[in-house]
């Protein structure tokens, strides 16, 4: 039996590799990162000033494009990052396939559905 | 053939209740604690994105739930934060390439705990200002 049926090596992978996802986990994990190396610091910025003051002003300063629009760019990053990360953790931890599997899709499902919720409720703040 | 008196020199494994991690594993598996609390901080995140959109009695019970808990829970999200930020920049040099060697990566990592320390100290104190005043 020659070598090649045997040990499939990293330089017979071919174009996007067996998971047709080539490193796109990898490199959306970083640009993500990036992204909320700015992002991060506008929220928290946001979150201490808004400790403590009343919903009206809570209201009005995430009614506010710039606040508005920080707030969603966060969420849509952080929630993606956060699918991101937990199924790397996953993946490393369970080993069961389909309690492995389960979990993923219970996890994307869970953050999409925060994520819809998060960006649906800015929205409606900066469209009413 | 066997030769008793050179015995053969094999890695020992860690003893695992005197076992203390070395920094780097140390700060390595903090990024992925830190990184699983704060995607738990996304519940709480959606909930007062949803609370606010809702109104104020929504608003109400949001903040009665948080109250007084929450804000230790806030405090510790920003101290998570402030860790998974300054190591993560410490992930994003080595995966250019970069300090990659042990001693470049033990300096980086000193330095993220400096870094993590004064933005946690930056954060919590004026977090604590906002609340009292």
């Amino acid at each position: 039996m020659s070598e090649s049926q045997t040990a499939p090596s990293l330089k017979t992978a071919r174009g996007l590799g067996s998971a047709k996802e080539g490193t796109d986990h990898w490199w959306m994990q970083r640009l993500s990162a990036v992204a909320m190396m700015l992002l991060a610091p506008l929220m928290i910025f946001l979150v201490i000033t808004l400790i403590g003051e009343p919903y009206e002003a809570v209201v009005a300063k995430l009614s506010s494009p710039l606040w508005g629009g920080v707030t969603l760019l966060f969420v849509c990053a952080s929630f993606y990052h956060a699918h991101l990360g937990l199924q790397v953790v996953i993946e490393d931890y369970i080993g069961g396939h389909a309690a492995r599997l389960t979990l993923i899709i219970l996890i994307r499902g869970a953050l999409i559905i925060l994520g819809l919720i998060a960006v649906l409720s800015v929205l409606r703040l900066m469209l009413t | 053939m066997t030769d008793q008196d050179t015995p053969v020199q094999r890695p020992l494994s860690p003893h695992l209740q005197v076992y203390r991690l070395p920094l780097l594993p140390l700060m390595s598996i903090t990024h992925r604690v830190t990184g699983v609390g704060l995607a738990l901080g996304t519940l709480v995140l959606a909930w007062w994105l949803a609370a606010l959109a809702t109104g104020p009695g929504a608003y109400d019970l949001f903040i009665r739930f948080m109250n007084p808990l929450g804000g230790l829970a806030l405090l510790g999200w920003m101290i998570a934060i402030a860790y998974h930020f300054c190591n993560g920049i410490r992930h994003l040099i080595w995966d250019t390439g970069h300090a990659l060697d042990l001693g470049s990566a033990e300096r980086a990592g000193y330095l993220v705990l400096v870094g993590w320390l004064v933005l946690s100290a930056v954060m919590v104190g004026s977090a604590l200002l906002f609340w009292l005043s």
